[in-house]
């Protein structure tokens, strides 16, 4: 059973929806049949430090946390955060990063620079899937929805199926925005 | 159906189905969400914010002599405020069954300090139960009040962070209404004089043998053999860890039960099992016990005995054996929580970062981040009230001695409610010279946005009685002449009012009244505070990149080529305005 379970981690920055992303995926894991854990880190995240989410999932799942070169797909919300987890993902794991930049405070403040050539330093290592999910959630016409393309992206990565994925997105999101909703899942899903 | 829930969900959800009928909490990660998820079932029970954690528990006591089964919850560093009427608690025991919930936070995500609250339940003599996952947090919440009511004891529930904030499968049952447990006065039972106390401390010994009795025989201690080469000894999410860390034929003694351990049981495990580990995180609580068994045994040896443990972490201790991870270049900038874009705090720490010759006492809250950089005004931060009290003794050891600096305290409207007004109480009562500054922004901001006695309103969003900060000053008895009620954005208001209050040589008092810029707000901040949406933006041509912008370390600004502020993420604070000597920052109305 152990070697069953899969590791998913969502990385990002604070109030990029990553805990929304993240409850979707878990209850449509839970719905699927497996033994589901999710993990948040709470706290200070609302005050722009960085958020990560760890999910589980398997026949039996014990810990709650993923160790260090276990992640079997993680997603960067944000491009420099993925440079900061990769040390989490499995040799022969895959990272899906959004080509979306949020610079910190030092980086703000012209201390430090943001670092350039992330996705190529990181091609040169892993298994990379490079999603402009800004720039598809704007054309699709509502730039909120960018967690729910990286969500489309991730489950396509994850190769979960059975899933009724378009009734956990409307359990989830407020009503009225159940279409957009799906509508970027489908985009982030089929590239 | 099953549920995901978190752990903090899963014990309120024990809670009300356990049928308590009363509950109090002050907020603090990782334990606020209890309350918060408990207050939302309909048919569950009353539900309250206390203003701290002594008062929370003082309270739940209360209803439990009044015959309802109740709880409080609380973070690790809470249960030392409330460690007084704790002591005290375990030895009149209960009417009701009562549940105190204390929030570990190993490896200190949102802390001060580390400490194993285990140590509480052996120090106070309470029964003590630790879940390792959803599931467990919400039967052990159940059996807690249970065994509180069977032992006549209170039952304290050791979370941690792991445990309250990951989510796991958990089977929601039905509530048991629990009816009011008929109350006999009895004086020798919940009146401590030293006379009744000296006969509660000796049933206090018999109450512990009939519990350690049960801890050998109770479920939630429980034996997995697997094999008979290794045996691992561990409770909490430590055993989520030692299950992955240990192979599959590996033996398990996992303890639901911290206190009393159950030695017969642990006796047993060890006889059967060659190799004996005991696997716990912080201190070595479990291990020393099994030492003093006279039992041969590693634990702390190995495993780390501070910070956060995970299956890794084990499985590197035990066999050295580590997953092959991958790296690049390239490092990742820090990303350090900042104050908001629009913080009220911003402009009161820029104000106070001008000022020199000073020493500044801080406080818990989301102003304890006006000691990062660029703002680094805060010169102390300890535990809750302590801004107050440290800044009086501070400032009388200065004047003792012929000290230059002259002391400001700075404490939030919630910590201040909490325990600073007894220290305020205490700098005038002893004629302090220190400056006392309440950051009031109208709202419990760092746990996210709880109600306090200050904003109007309780846990449940009912309108209730509002603590007049400025009148409450008065009557501890600052001069009228010596309380400034400021604007906290506006730097020179701010500024005008700490150099009057540094001169001074009498106790003085700083209200810094703005409402959080996250808070939802309420009609009466809506009358009282110009809320209007608006922002600010750089005239590029005005601007000499001097950096005095930058400078008030505001998260909608940029500093690169050319400096920007954010239109999306700018507020209209004006803080940046101000700080700028050049005039090249406008209002705009949005």
């Amino acid at each position: 059973m152990k070697s069953e379970v899969k590791n998913i981690l969502l990385v990002g920055v604070g109030g990029q929806g990553t805990i929304l992303a993240s409850k979707i995926l878990s209850e449509a894991l839970v719905s699927a049949g497996y033994d589901v854990k999710m993990s948040e880190v709470h706290g200070m995240s609302q005050r722009g430090g960085n958020v990560s989410t760890q999910i589980r999932y398997g026949g039996k799942v014990y810990s709650p946390i993923i160790g260090v070169g276990e992640t079997d797909v993680i997603v960067a919300f944000e491009k420099m955060e993925a440079l900061r987890w990769i040390g989490y993902l499995k040799p022969d794991g895959r990272i899906v990063v959004n080509d979306f930049e949020i610079p910190s405070a030092p980086i703000l403040m012209g201390d430090a620079p943001y670092p350039e050539g992330i996705i190529e330093a990181l091609g040169a290592v892993a298994d990379v899937l490079v999603v402009k999910a800004a720039e598809i959630a704007e054309a699709l016409g509502n730039a909120r929805v960018m967690n729910i393309v990286l969500l489309g992206a991730l489950v396509k990565a994850l190769g979960v199926e059975d899933v009724d994925w378009q009734s956990n997105i409307n359990a989830n999101v407020k009503a009225g925005f159940e279409e957009i909703n799906y509508k970027a899942f489908k985009a982030g899903y089929d590239i | 159906m099953k549920a995901l829930m978190s752990g903090n969900e899963a014990v309120a959800r024990g809670a009300y189905e356990a049928g308590v009928g009363f509950a109090s909490a002050y907020p603090g990660t990782p334990s606020t969400e209890i309350l918060e998820s408990l207050v939302g079932y309909e048919d569950g029970p009353y539900c309250e914010w206390a203003p701290n954690e002594k008062v929370a528990l003082e309270a739940a006591i209360g209803a439990s002599v009044a015959g309802l089964r109740s709880m409080a919850a609380m973070k690790h560093v809470g249960v030392n405020v409330a460690a007084d009427p704790l002591f005290t608690f375990a030895y009149t025991g209960v009417n009701g069954g009562c549940v105190l919930v204390s929030a570990d936070d190993p490896g200190m995500h949102s802390s001060q300090n580390e400490q194993d609250n285990r140590n509480y339940a052996e120090a106070a003599r309470v029964l003590m139960l630790n879940p390792s996952d959803s599931s467990e947090a919400k039967g052990y919440m159940k059996l807690g009040l249970e065994l509180s009511e069977r032992f006549d004891t209170p039952v304290m529930l050791h979370m941690t962070t792991r445990v309250c904030h990951s989510k796991s499968l958990v089977e929601p049952k039905g509530r048991k209404e629990m009816p009011l447990i008929p109350y006999g006065k009895n004086i020798a039972k919940y009146v401590a004089t030293p006379a009744n106390a000296a006969v509660m401390r000796k049933k206090l010994e018999e109450r512990l043998e009939a519990m350690e009795a049960y801890a050998n025989t109770a479920q939630v201690n429980r034996p997995e053999y697997n094999g008979y080469a290794v045996g691992v000894i561990t409770s909490g999410v430590a055993y989520q860890y030692a299950k992955e860390a240990f192979g599959e034929d590996t033996s398990f003694l996992k303890l639901g039960m911290a206190f009393p351990i159950p030695s017969a049981l642990i006796k047993e495990f060890a006889s059967k099992v060659k190799k004996l580990y005991v696997v716990e995180e912080m201190d070595p609580y479990l291990e020393r016990h099994v030492r003093r068994l006279g039992i041969a045994c590693e634990g702390k040896s190995l495993i780390p005995k501070y910070g956060e443990l995970n299956a890794d972490v084990i499985r590197k201790a035990v066999s050295g054996t580590e997953s092959k991870s991958l790296s690049v270049d390239i490092d990742a900038a820090a990303r350090p929580p900042v104050l908001c874009a629009g913080c009220p705090h911003r402009g009161f720490f820029y104000a106070l970062g001008k000022r020199k010759n000073i020493i500044v006492t801080g406080d818990i809250g989301c102003y304890t981040l006006g000691s990062a950089p660029p703002l680094s005004s805060i010169d102390t931060v300890l535990c809750m009230g302590a801004s107050i009290s440290m800044g009086h003794g501070a400032a009388k050891a200065m004047r003792r001695a012929g000290g230059t600096y002259k002391i400001v305290a700075v404490i939030g409207d919630s910590t201040f409610f909490h325990t600073g007004i007894g220290s305020l109480t205490n700098a005038v009562y002893n004629n302090s010279d220190s400056v006392s500054v309440i950051l009031d922004n109208r709202i419990t901001g760092m746990t996210g946005h709880q109600q306090n006695p200050g904003t109007g309103f309780t846990l449940s969003g009912e309108p209730a009685a509002e603590v007049d900060v400025e009148k409450l000053c008065l009557a501890i008895g600052v001069k009228g002449a010596n309380i400034y009620t400021v604007n906290p954005l506006d730097i020179g208001e701010t500024g005008k009012a700490l150099d009057d209050a540094i001169a001074k040589e009498e106790p003085t008092v700083i209200i810094a009244r703005w409402p959080c810029i996250l808070k939802r707000f309420s009609a009466q901040d809506k009358d009282e505070f110009d809320l209007s949406p608006r922002r600010c933006e750089i005239s590029q041509g005005l601007c000499r990149k001097c950096k005095s912008c930058v400078r008030t370390g505001c998260p909608a600004i940029r500093s690169a080529e050319s400096i920007e502020i954010d239109a999306g993420s700018c507020t209209g604070c004006a803080v940046c305005k101000q700080a700028c000597p050049f005039g090249a920052i406008v209002e705009v109305q949005r």
